[in-house]
């Protein structure tokens, strides 16, 4: 939408022409070093020119370095709000190669950390989303409930962040009883508590409806074919969820529905990131009920290594564990293309193998790089404020897009 | 593959479908084939166009995921560009590969996914392919005004610039790469299979070279002394400089 300088807001006596504005890349609203050449006729988005790269650290040209297993740490480290995410589909890609069966308590823990990972992911968007179109309570509220999380991923992994916990063939350790108690009564009480507290302040909010409906505006023809995912492409009305269409992992088994949206707006980005929360929180429940005790890495001692008290006693599971700490597994030749439903979306990991112990090449599809691109059609013709809450409801974390 | 026991992602099981496509595709062709439940088709570089636009518009294969590059040094065109497409409708994915060197312009994606801009240029920034028609091909994650393609196999891991600032100039200035001791390059491979260099030794088991043919006028025992230099140990051959530190020079960075 072009508006001549006649029908411009901002036209009164005098005429303003097109000028152009730099957007970050040290904008808190940029949610990272996202710097965007913006073309505005006065308070009018004309074009918008995103540049990215900023945080570009060559993790791909490092993974072709690494064996397999020193290459998974690189993945916490890609979209650092949803770590186990990003770990999940790069340990799959693997298996797939490998031909790997993974037992099923680790594919249980495996699915629940993934779905508490969504939650403290979209615990930090939604409420980032609401600060940035002007509201700082649920930020505060929500922060809690991510707090909860990262002190559970720090009891299971023993770190709250960057965990490193997936492995090829299942998990690392085991997680403690107490903590699957813990997250069961966390998911009962504490979570529906705050986590409705807070949405009770935003979801009905006069402004924030204001900020958000029918803001940028995406038809499903359109978010097919800049290639959204994710809640991206479920705020826009198409029911595609890889978790249902794609099961890995035990996802076949849960009872789940996947939220869309009716408008394709901001808004309902946000609301289908409200619904998710809720859907993950009842897919947890379900894991921690039907969870069967057993190994949580695969036996074979070719890729996951032994335990520690087993290596004392047994010369065979010393060599097994030295060989992998220093050569590593070899994955057999081949290529494949993993795709996982991340927090943000489609995260998919193309690993080529050639037969040795590092990857040969590891492209990492990023959610947010298509998102980003489709910025120019999304903002034209809004005001420069509604880039603010466009930027929140695409959910971009920059360690990922820029990799 | 015989039976699966992995968990990755299960998409629809499509017997045939690697017959049907590469039909439909006809002459464009190069190869196809389905390894580890992937199916991957090489087109020829100058079909390529036509043959994503049949994937799209006759077999609903809608959604371009990603471009990849991969870079094979050994081969005649080095390059080889992959695109995922997805058929949310079908549930099934596959990939189509060309391949392609510096000087061979690949078909843009752009006239059928507008989403295939940025995914051309990291293409482009990353390998120097280039994708003819895309109106847009600038540099994407890397610097501005760097120069060189970072993924390419010969491209040093170090790089060859690094930058820092500088508290005399007051800005920040670019420079070669000074490693303040040798990248760590562990190659773990067990020396039994396949080790590139020549283990600590294993020079003696080769016979030395045999002894330069004496000069007639010189006495008898000086070319002893030069064959006992010859049959000495070589040193295996020393680790790879980890950054070639001639590095291009770097232009004015606003």
């Amino acid at each position: 939408m072009s508006l001549s300088l006649e029908q411009s807001p901002t036209t009164g006596d005098e005429v303003i022409t097109n000028y152009t504005i730099n957007f970050g890349p040290q904008h808190p609203a940029a949610h990272g070093v996202l710097r965007m050449v913006m073309e505005l006729d006065g308070e009018i988005i004309e074009r918008i020119d995103p540049h990215v790269g900023l945080l570009h650290r060559g993790t791909e040209k490092l993974i072709e370095h690494k064996t397999y297993l020193q290459a998974l740490p690189y993945f916490d480290r890609l979209d650092y709000c949803s770590p186990l995410g990003m770990e999940h589909s790069y340990v799959l890609a693997i298996e797939k190669l490998l031909n790997l069966e993974v037992p099923s308590r680790a594919q249980y823990l495996r699915v629940m950390f993934a779905e508490l990972t969504r939650i403290c992911n979209h615990m930090l968007n939604l409420g980032s989303h609401v600060m940035d179109v002007g509201a700082m309570t649920p930020n505060l509220w929500l922060f809690e409930i991510r707090e909860d999380c990262l002190n559970f991923f720090e009891r299971a992994a023993g770190a709250r962040m960057h965990m490193a916990w997936f492995r090829p063939g299942g998990v690392h350790q085991d997680v403690p009883e107490k903590l699957l108690v813990d997250i069961g009564q966390w998911l009962d009480t504490r979570l529906p508590r705050l986590f409705e507290d807070a949405m009770s302040l935003v979801v009905d909010n006069r402004i924030f409806k204001q900020r958000n409906v029918d803001i940028a505006t995406v038809s499903k023809e359109d978010a097919l074919a800049w290639g959204f995912s994710g809640p991206m492409i479920r705020g826009s009305g198409i029911a595609w969820d890889l978790r249902k269409a794609q099961p890995y992992d035990v996802y076949a088994k849960m009872d789940f529905e996947v939220p869309i949206g009716t408008r394709g707006d901001c808004y309902d980005r946000f609301m289908v990131r409200v619904e998710e929360v809720r859907q993950s929180a009842r897919i947890m429940k379900q894991c921690l009920a039907e969870m069967p005790s057993g190994p949580i890495a695969s036996d074979d001692r070719k890729v996951s290594p032994p335990k520690r008290a087993e290596m004392k006693q047994s010369m065979e599971a010393l060599i097994h564990h030295f060989k992998l700490y220093t050569e590593g597994f070899h994955v057999p030749a081949g290529e494949v293309y993993v795709a996982t439903e991340s927090p943000k979306g489609e995260f998919g990991v193309y690993l080529v193998a050639d037969g040795s112990n590092k990857p040969y090449r590891c492209k990492i599809r990023p959610t947010a790089f298509s998102h980003l691109q489709a910025m120019d059609f999304m903002c034209k013709g809004h005001m420069l404020p509604d880039v603010t809450a466009i930027i929140g409801a695409i959910d971009v974390v920059f360690g990922e897009c820029d990799r | 593959m015989s039976t699966v026991v992995h968990s990755a992602p299960k998409f629809a099981s499509r017997e045939g479908v690697l017959e049907a496509l590469t039909k439909a595709l006809g002459k464009a062709v190069v190869s196809a084939k389905e390894e580890h439940g992937e199916v991957v088709i090489t087109v020829a570089r100058g079909e390529i166009e036509n043959a994503l636009r049949i994937l799209r518009d006759d077999h609903q294969y809608q959604q371009l995921m990603e471009i990849a590059g991969v870079d094979y040094p050994d081969r005649a065109e080095r390059f080889e560009v992959v695109y995922m497409l997805l058929s949310v409708t079908k549930n099934h994915r596959v990939m189509v590969k060309v391949s392609a060197a510096e000087n061979t312009p690949v078909p843009t994606a752009t006239t059928l996914w507008p989403v295939a801009g940025w995914l051309e240029r990291e293409v482009y920034d990353m390998y120097g392919v280039v994708f003819s028609g895309n109106t847009d091909l600038r540099r994407i994650l890397t610097d501005y005004g760097f120069e060189g393609h970072p993924q390419r196999k010969d491209f040093p891991l170090t790089g060859y610039q690094e930058l820092r600032y500088s508290e005399e100039d007051k800005r920040v200035v670019y420079e070669p790469v000074k490693l303040a001791q040798d990248l760590r390059q562990f190659d773990f491979m067990s020396p039994w299979e396949g080790a590139e260099y020549v283990l600590p030794g294993d020079e003696k088991a080769v016979a030395p070279p045999p002894p330069p043919a004496p000069p007639p006028p010189a006495p008898a025992p000086a070319p002893e002394v030069k064959a006992k230099k010859a049959a000495a140990p070589k040193k295996a051959p020393a680790k790879k400089p980890a950054a070639k530190k001639a590095a291009p020079k770097k232009g004015d960075k606003a």
